[in-house]
């Protein structure tokens, strides 16, 4: 049974409705607007959000929408959700829709918690008898406890993140549209709304869910659509369409890359990332990496201001976006107390790549020990990792033989015959 | 397919309550007087007509003292000029929920106009007050009030719904509102009596349906009056006219509400 049908949906803007904007559709456009600068004619005032989409998702089915900045997605939840109508085409939905584009939509400062809790969820649609009755249970869920009847002006932000996350877990809609919530908040309360989300699964809800946390889509979405440019270049199994999502990431690098350029970086730019080589034990720059090499990856930065306690990082995800691992000085043992102004570099020496071959991502970063970030890199770089005769059988490492290479040796009792 | 915008708007009824709850609530925490407001407003202009138009240019006041007089009009003026200049701004005002989920978008701007009842009825009983002190006995047809601000209220929405959607698209909108308010007033009888409108102008005059709506508060106060249901009865007329232009104008531009706003 079909929840969602959309049919030639297309959304388009016109130009001048950016400029004198208030900051809200600046917010999910501006991004579009420079892309499509690029394609656009100059005798056309008008932009194409959405062009041509066509999708059914059936009652019961987790979807994960995946694209870069401005690629329509977000156009695509106001669509479904009724904020914004479509230019052409149509869509239906089966049953109580609601959308999550925020947590804590309408709170006010000068309402307590439990009465933003009605406020809030009466707004997403809820009736005053069923929020009545669920507010034990959201009351609970937010871990607000005592500051329930508190005026939430008091409250810090990640307490309110919680209160409109509890009201949202408590909806019960039939479809439910996700957009981002999940990038914010602390790493626990994050896996609360993963379970939640989890739970809404096994419970037979319909539900769209937008990240940019891959790990997340990946382990919540049977399926995933892919959308890009305004249009759905891939519509199918997770994996499928994840690997080749992430495959437009960044473009493959090998031996080194300018990180300067950048511009989707995250971070206060106290000190930023400048570059990173890939060297070999001699310290030359290395041209391909293989499984089982000994190599070092020198990350380069560049102190706007001096600097106390860094942290350097350096995260590698497979193409699924899965972590293989983390590694960051500080828990290594070495300490960096002090940054002058200046361009510096550190080095991680890898003395064993246990990778299997294929390609994985790296994403980088510079944090204080407060875990704030000065600059952050997302996937910023790709690492082909090549299968090698690392045994010297001339059989390779196959990557199908699982997530890491053991680096083993097998011996044969006496009496086995070996060649 | 307007039938179906209707029945959503009253699905959506229990919504309408909590803004109407939150807007109360909100304001009468965030001001330092409070409820004192919806009392110091009526009564401190109506002080002031008072002692310039009362006292000083000698206005007359159909025969009963001119406090009584310019207050009874004061009251209901007060309503509609503080709700429509509250509610043509309540779309603009709740942007962040205009982009960020749907509802049926009229319950905004009606949120906004019923919000300010309360105040009016405060300074209705303190109405009553005034009249006792200048000795004018309040009429049994005073309970008719809430009857009559019936068609007002709808008048109210009428013109908020219409300044409201002008001001999501201009914002310059804004500003022209007390100006227009401003006007308004003088153009009603508040300060002065409609008999001091020369004959062949007095039917222009019932144009402006608040016209008709404050002469027929006045007369349900004060004692010994006849109603004029006539001018009433245009006054209604004007309004359902003004608040149909108001809802089609505004469910032709709520589509485009969250792209421009």
């Amino acid at each position: 049974m079909l929840a969602v049908q959309v049919q030639g949906i297309g959304k388009r803007y016109r130009l001048g409705q950016f400029g004198q904007g208030d900051t809200m559709l600046r917010e999910a456009l501006v991004n579009f607007v420079r892309n499509a600068g690029a394609r656009k004619n100059r005798d056309n005032e008008y932009v194409w959000a959405l062009e041509n989409v066509n999708f059914n998702i059936n009652k019961g089915e987790v979807v994960g929408l995946v694209g870069r900045n401005g690629a329509g997605k977000s156009t695509l939840l106001k669509v479904l959700s009724r904020i914004t109508y479509p230019t052409t085409g149509d869509f239906s939905v089966q049953g109580r829709l609601a959308s999550m584009l925020e947590v804590g939509t309408g709170f006010h400062e000068e309402l307590t918690g439990r009465e933003n809790i009605y406020m809030n969820g009466s707004i997403m649609g809820m009736k005053r008898h069923e929020i009545t009755a669920r507010i034990d249970d959201i009351v609970e869920f937010s871990g607000v406890g005592a500051f329930i009847d508190t005026p939430i002006k008091r409250y810090s932000s990640g307490m309110r993140l919680r209160l409109g996350f509890a009201v949202a877990a408590h909806l019960e809609p039939d479809v439910l549209l996700v957009d981002e919530v999940l990038a914010v908040g602390d790493a626990e309360f994050q896996k609360k709304c993963l379970k939640t989300m989890d739970d809404l699964r096994g419970g037979g809800r319909t539900v769209i869910f937008v990240s940019h946390n891959m790990a997340a889509v990946e382990n919540l979405c049977q399926r995933v659509i892919w959308i890009d440019k305004g249009h759905v270049r891939e519509d199918g199994p997770t994996q499928q369409v994840l690997s080749n999502y992430m495959a437009t990431f960044a473009n493959a690098q090998q031996g080194g890359a300018d990180l300067g350029a950048i511009k989707s970086r995250v971070g206060s730019g106290d000190v930023i990332l400048t570059g990173l080589d890939v060297l070999d034990k001699q310290g030359q720059t290395l041209n391909f990496v293989r499984s089982g090499d000994a190599l070092s990856l020198r990350l380069h930065f560049d102190a706007r201001s001096e600097i106390r306690d860094l942290h350097v990082g350096v995260e590698i995800r497979n193409e699924l976006g899965m972590l293989m691992t983390i590694s960051n000085n500080w828990m290594n043992g070495l300490s960096v107390s002090r940054v002058p102004v200046g361009q510096h570099h550190m080095d991680l020496d890898i003395d064993f790549l246990n990778l299997m071959p294929g390609r994985f991502y790296l994403t980088l970063w510079l944090k204080g020990p407060d875990s704030k970030n000065h600059d952050l890199l997302e996937n910023c770089m790709v690492m082909d990792i090549e299968t090698s005769d690392y045994y010297g059988s001339g059989r390779g490492i196959n990557p199908q033989f699982g997530l890491i290479f053991l680096p083993a040796r097998w011996r044969a009792s006496e009496g086995l015959v070996t060649s | 397919m307007r039938r179906s915008w209707l029945i959503e708007f009253w699905q959506y009824h229990e919504l309408l309550y909590f803004m109407v709850w939150r807007d109360l609530k909100v304001r009468y925490k965030q001001t330092l007087l409070g409820v004192a407001w919806a009392i110091i407003q009526p009564l401190f202009s109506t002080a002031i007509f008072f002692l310039f138009f009362g006292k000083i240019a000698k206005m007359p006041s159909d025969g009963i003292p001119y406090p009584v007089f310019a207050y009874l009009g004061m009251a209901a003026w007060t309503y509609f000029s503080g709700a429509t200049s509250y509610a043509s701004n309540s779309l603009v005002n709740n942007a962040n929920l205009l982009t960020k989920v749907y509802f049926p978008r009229l319950i905004i701007p009606t949120a906004g106009v019923l919000a300010s009842l309360p105040d009016f009825l405060i300074a209705s009983v303190v109405g009553v007050v005034v009249m006792l002190i200048y000795g004018v006995t309040p009429s049994v047809a005073f309970l008719l009030w809430p009857l009559i601000m019936v068609p007002v209220v709808l008048l109210t929405l009428g013109v908020s719904l219409i300044l409201a959607t002008l001001n999501v698209r201009y914002r310059d909108v804004k500003y022209a509102v007390p100006f227009l308010l401003q006007m308004w007033m003088f153009l009603t009888p508040i300060i002065y009596p409609t008999s001091i409108v020369p004959e062949r102008f007095r039917h222009l005059l019932f144009l402006n349906p608040m016209v008709g709506y404050i002469d027929t508060l006045r007369a349900a106060a004060l004692p010994g009056r006849d109603m004029e249901w006539g001018p009433f009865g245009v006054a209604v007329a004007i309004s359902l006219v003004v608040l149909a232009v108001g809802l089609i104008n505004f469910r032709r531009a709520e589509r485009n509400f969250a792209d421009v706003i």
